[in-house]
């Protein structure tokens, strides 16, 4: 049952490296299709350009700078359009007195807020958070909504008639209840909320990822460039990873468990021993945990990218 | 159900002999959603400790009457009385048993049985005790800490069984919990509930469309049809199996199928 995992990584691993491999081979020898790669840099050369800038102080001060940017705008966003989402779904006072603006922002790219944000803010750094909330508070919040929604109402009724009132039920159900979706909503949310620091760095930074990106663009320096596309693409990767993952994490109920990387043990100790195809399907209660085995064999990783 | 019932002993029994029920009333009643009534002409009087059916065809508002009477929907016309107190809004006293799957799918079985009691104010460490003992006389006790989609349909309904009793309410409202388990299952949760119920005092509304059910659990058996209480009859012998042969019993069987249309 273990191999699979590991047939997978090695399968993302191939992927990877295969990219790679077509990326140095096609700029190595300078292919001169219809799509030019002869001004491309090599890997080897974005690799050495790595290298460099891991040892100067300005890649960190990048790094730091658009990491505490990004957490910071993606944290607030996703504690306001939480609290929205659910204000807007649960009340129609709220949902009439709100809806409205929130539908007419919603659809403005949250990068075409810049001017906005240096009107609005006396420093860059507030405005590109700014830019960066706004981003992923759209997604957060319109999955929260409807995720709200979407509850079963015999879970409210439930806790109503044991006495609960509007708070247990925000805590007891509402919140629990939505979570899946939420997650999905901040997936979405840390995706976007990249795009848009690294284009409003590009437009108004100093420092950071996106800044550094385009100075070297600026000068003319391609390797630079790929190093900040690259620096980009893998801390999107561990952000949403972890998003992901703790999404998972707090998710575990839900009847059909996602593949966790490295088959992480589940809230109930299972015995190790047991062969998991040993079961005849005679009575599921005896069984559980073979069954929760079967769902993490069966179900799709659907992070794959 | 064999799991350890036995060795727990009943934990959260009121004083024996003091009825604790409420007496659940609703005087010329009309009940329904906002738009759309379903029964007129409601006047039922459920006395303390008693248990009632309510039977009728799917559609005749039976779960309207309990849902009423759990404060969940307001009646349309006339009252809902707790007490001869006009009832207003769910309580805590009143506890609802759903027909389908009413636990938090994010809790264990123990932590849906503990959430009445923290809703109460009840300390952790009582509530945890007290959930365990409700699960154990449930026969329970090894599924504690499944999440309810582990376990099978029956087990979920007893742990909601253990949920509506575990804060000790003066009333429970059943609404087809037996419903969707096959034959086997549902006899035994009949038994099941006969023996968890006894000695709570609490009165019971129990809606079904199984006419054996509502014969073998009720003292009286409520029959709805065509918008209203169509007529409420004694049920000689209840909650005796050997009582089935009754001619009695068998004559009453025969009206309520009668007039039920089948």
């Amino acid at each position: 049952m273990t191999r699979r995992p590991l047939a997978r990584y090695a399968l993302r691993t191939v992927s990877l490296a295969a990219f790679l491999g077509l990326w140095q081979l096609l700029t190595s020898l300078n292919v001169d299709l219809w799509l030019r790669f002869s001004q491309f840099p090599t890997v080897t050369d974005v690799a050495r350009a790595f290298a460099d800038r891991l040892s100067g102080g300005d890649y960190w001060t990048d790094l730091t700078d658009s990491l505490t940017r990004i957490l910071t705008g993606f944290a607030l966003a996703a504690v306001l359009g939480v609290a929205t989402g659910v204000l807007v779904a649960r009340s129609r006072l709220a949902e009439d007195l709100l809806g409205p603006v929130l539908e007419v922002i919603r659809p403005i790219p949250a990068i075409a807020l810049v001017p906005v944000a240096i009107l609005l803010f006396p420093s860059n750094e507030q405005g590109i958070v700014f830019i960066t909330c706004t981003a992923a508070f759209f997604p957060v919040l319109v999955s929260t909504r409807h995720a709200v929604r979407a509850l079963t109402p015999v879970w409210e009724e439930a806790v109503r008639t044991m006495g609960g009132a509007r708070l247990r039920i925000l805590g007891s159900v509402v919140l629990p209840g939505a979570l899946p979706g939420i997650f999905g909503g901040l997936s979405v949310g840390i995706g976007v909320s990249w795009i848009c620091v690294i284009s409003a760095e590009m437009i108004s930074g100093q420092y950071g990822v996106g800044y550094r990106t385009w100075q070297d663009y600026t000068v003319v320096n391609y390797p630079g460039v790929f190093v900040g596309m690259v620096t980009i693409g893998v801390l999107g990767w561990i952000t949403s990873t972890a998003v992901e993952l703790l999404g998972r994490r707090l998710t575990r109920w839900l009847p059909r468990t996602s593949y966790v990387p490295g088959g992480r043990s589940t809230r109930v100790p299972r015995p190790a021993a047991v062969p998991v195809r040993a079961d005849g399907d005679s009575e599921h209660q005896a069984q559980p945990e073979q069954q929760g085995h079967k769902d993490t064999e069966e179900a799709r990783d659907e992070h794959l990218v | 159900m064999s799991t350890s019932s036995e060795t727990v002993t009943a934990p959260v029994t009121p004083a024996s002999g003091a009825v604790r029920g409420t007496r659940l009333a609703f005087r010329s009643a009309v009940l329904g959603r906002p738009d759309a009534p379903v029964l007129y002409d409601v006047d039922l009087d459920v006395s303390p400790g008693e248990i009632l059916t309510v039977v009728g065809p799917s559609g005749c508002g039976k779960s309207t009457l309990l849902r009423t009477l759990a404060g969940l929907l307001p009646p349309l016309g006339g009252a809902a009385e707790v007490d001869g107190v006009p009832l207003t809004e769910p309580s805590a006293d009143r506890a609802l048993v759903f027909q389908e799957d009413a636990l938090l799918p994010w809790r264990t079985l123990r932590g849906n049985v503990e959430l009445p009691l923290a809703i109460s104010g009840v300390p952790r460490s009582e509530r945890r005790s007290r959930a365990e003992s409700w699960l154990a006389r449930v026969g329970l006790s090894a599924q504690a800490g499944q999440l309810p989609h582990r376990v099978s349909g029956g087990q979920r309904q007893r742990a909601q069984l253990a949920r509506a009793l575990a804060d000790s309410p003066r009333a429970v409202l059943m609404d087809e919990p037996f419903g969707a388990l096959d034959a086997q299952t549902r006899s035994g949760m009949q038994d099941l509930l006969v023996e968890v119920l006894r000695g709570t005092g609490a009165t019971v509304v129990f809606v079904t469309h199984d006419v054996d059910e509502a014969l073998f659990l009720g003292d009286r058996v409520a029959l709805l049809g065509s918008g209203r209480v169509a007529a409420v009859r004694d049920v000689p012998g209840p909650r005796d199996r050997g009582a089935v042969d009754d001619p009695a019993r068998v004559a009453l069987r025969r009206d309520i199928l009668t007039s039920l249309g089948t």
